[in-house]
């Protein structure tokens, strides 16, 4: 990791493997959707309404993927000072943001004919909502200052105190009575899960993780652009 | 009921499973054209600045 984190290596790297990253992308997630709308069995309770499934759970999944992520990336632009990283975080966290509004979207669209309701304030869906708040949270202080170090130090404290958000969402089911379902796929033990139902899935989850290792990279690709251009500005005057 | 308009009803849960799909569709085209089109303009403008550079 700390040897790509070197500008013109990152650019290098990133834009070798950028392509077969994004065609990677486009056929898991192609193929997640086929999977998940014809060829995945309706479930014997649920009936078509599990379908919601393929959608709610890569992205739940991701959201905090993403945020344990931007934690880690902050903690490395603290420690080691290192500009790619404190750039990786903060392009990730859109991505992240955007992430848990379709698992909270899709979720609530679920719930309302699984549980009769859109919302509750249970443990796992407050503490979802708080993870897309800090997001935003963190979204609006780095942009906040207008000296940009300052912006990033102030985004990467916030992003490691919001790392205690991400046991309390894993655990929220097992720790407080709630209407959402327990874990029945990362658990101990093993999937509770059907393989008809678990292989969509994983294909789905694949193809949610390679869109946002491409879009990262796009992104971070595109920052780093930016500050070329700035500096070429500063030298023309 | 043809297949189509019963793919469509989604055993009575079509007005759920639809919007989540198109939730899931519409942000992530969203964050792919505006992460793409950060790109292409950053790009071309430092191909326009690299080729005014007198140095």
């Amino acid at each position: 990791m700390l040897r790509l984190a070197n500008p013109a290596r990152f650019m290098r790297v990133s834009g070798a493997i950028l392509p077969w990253c994004a065609g990677a992308t486009a056929i898991f997630l192609a193929a997640g959707l086929v999977l998940a709308l014809f060829v995945a069995p309706p479930d014997y309770q649920q009936g078509e309404a599990v379908r919601i499934m393929y959608v709610h759970v890569p992205a739940a999944y991701m959201a905090s993927l993403v945020y344990a992520f931007l934690a880690l990336a902050s903690a490395v632009a603290l420690i080691w000072r290192h500009p790619l990283a404190d750039i990786a975080a903060q392009e990730a966290a859109p991505l992240g943001a955007g992430f848990t509004a379709i698992c909270l979207v899709s979720g609530s669209l679920w719930g309302e004919p699984m549980w009769g309701t859109w919302w509750v304030w249970d443990a796992r869906l407050t503490s979802v909502l708080v993870l897309f708040f800090l997001y935003l949270g963190y979204i609006a202080l780095i942009h906040a200052f207008d000296d940009p170090a300052r912006g990033a130090r102030s985004g990467a404290i916030l992003a490691l105190v919001g790392i205690v958000n991400l046991p309390i969402i894993k655990f929220s089911v097992d720790w407080w009575s709630t209407l959402h379902q327990p874990a029945s796929i990362m658990r101990l033990g093993g999937p509770t899960i059907d393989p008809s139902m678990l292989w969509p899935l994983l294909v789905m989850a694949i193809g949610f993780t390679l869109f946002f290792v491409t879009l990262l990279l796009v992104r971070m690709r595109s920052r780093l652009l930016a500050a070329k251009i700035r500096a070429l500005r500063l030298a023309v005057g | 009921m043809s297949g189509i308009s019963a793919f469509v009803a989604m055993g009575g849960y079509a007005e759920y499973v639809w919007p989540a799909f198109a939730v899931a569709v519409a942000v992530m085209a969203a964050l792919l054209v505006s992460s793409l089109a950060g790109y292409r303009r950053n790009r071309r403008e430092l191909r326009r600045l690299e080729g005014t550079d007198p140095s």
